[in-house]
């Protein structure tokens, strides 16, 4: 009885416990409903001989990557020369998916374009990107138009997916890939998804 | 329901002709291309129920827009898919599912009932309940109280009954000296 006078205070600090756990939590990471799922099947044009097309069982029991990226992605930037050393050390194949190379560029008024202009516009592009700033793909894919983007549930640029051996996404990073995210996350996860598969 | 649709339409036709006005541009992009997949369907019953699916649907990339809000990239695409997809004879729950396989429960505005969601639907409910039990609890306590405090002896009474009719003596506490 004597300490009723303390409940609004508890009561207070619990609200505020809640509301301090949730300023740690990112409103940006929405967790995907494709993890454990079979990644979506798609068929694209490769970058690097866009009449071959690449499906995703070609790497069928291989654990990779799939990298989102673009031309006009800023935060790529920041994480592309932890691809570039990742593909020297040989730790993982990185599949590229070149998300909206033209329409997705907001300096470029891509409506009304040709697909055909479009495509060598991103062709272009894409292949001066990666002389500039280095290839860390086994390959890359096309996404003109972000249906496959979307098929992957991508909503920014870049994500990196982690998919095993029998097609299986396994995880998901959004935004680019830090050297903490690398070392504490990402390679601990390919290393279960090795010794599971 | 009927009023809501119709204020929708009108808001989509009202935004339609100012866009059309602002890039004359894209407006004849439309016509000239008859390739190019149309930014507003044809039949207006299918533009309303695009319209209406949409402002159901979260936008990811700004999320506290609809995807008929928003003129994200990202925004612009899924309103093509939900068009295209209900053009081609998918009913409204199909293209939500599709929407969902894709990027999770969030993409709803309206989160569905479901073991994780318990709390969230359940709460107010049981802050509800909740509350008027202890409501219920705490009158029917003071009740009590009240009915425990009106223990007055037999003298008391008397000297009540007197008082009320006029021909007691006040008491020293009621005298005017100590009221003053």
């Amino acid at each position: 009885m004597k300490a009723k006078f303390l409940v609004p205070l508890i009561l207070f600090i619990a609200l505020a416990g809640f509301l301090a756990f949730g300023l740690t939590l990112n409103p940006r990471e929405v967790p995907s409903p494709l993890i454990d799922k079979p990644a979506p099947g798609f068929s694209l044009a490769r970058l690097d001989d866009p009449a071959r097309p690449f499906a995703l069982e070609e790497m069928k029991g291989q654990v990779w990557l799939l990298n989102v990226w673009a031309s006009w992605c800023v935060a790529c930037r920041q994480e592309h020369p932890l691809l570039v050393r990742m593909a020297q050390q040989k730790i993982v194949p990185v599949v590229g998916l070149n998300y909206k190379e033209v329409r997705g560029d907001g300096a470029i008024n891509a409506r009304g374009m040709a697909l055909e202009t479009e495509t060598a516009l991103a062709i272009e592009r894409a292949r001066r990107w990666l002389s500039d700033h280095g290839d860390p793909y086994v390959l890359s894919v096309l996404d003109i138009d972000g249906r496959v983007g979307i098929d992957f549930g991508v909503y920014g640029v870049p994500e990196t997916f982690l998919i095993d051996g029998e097609g299986r996404i396994r995880y998901k990073h959004i935004g680019p890939i830090t050297p903490e995210s690398l070392q504490q996350v990402i390679l601990p996860k390919i290393e279960e998804v090795r010794r599971a598969g | 329901m009927r009023v809501d649709v119709f204020v929708k339409l009108s808001r989509g036709l009202a935004l339609a002709a100012l866009l059309a006005a602002t890039f004359p541009a894209a407006a004849q992009r439309t016509a000239a291309e008859p390739g190019a997949a149309p930014t507003v369907a044809a039949d207006p019953q299918l533009e309303a129920d695009v319209m209406e699916l949409s402002h159901k649907l979260r936008c990811l990339v700004c999320q506290n827009q609809s995807i008929a809000e928003s003129n994200a990239p990202l925004a612009v695409d899924l309103r093509e898919q939900v068009r295209e997809q209900l053009a081609s004879g998918r009913s409204k729950g199909e293209v939500v599912d599709y929407l969902v396989a894709r990027y999770g429960d969030f993409v709803l505005y309206e989160p569905p009932f479901k073991a994780t969601t318990l709390l969230l639907w359940g709460g107010p409910v049981m802050l509800l309940v909740g509350g008027a039990g202890w409501l219920a609890w705490r009158l029917r306590r003071r009740a009590g109280e009240l009915a425990a405090m009106d223990g007055l002896s037999e003298a008391e009474r008397r000297r009540a009954r007197d008082l009320l009719a006029g021909d007691a003596k006040p008491s020293s506490s009621e005298s005017p000296e100590s009221r003053s």
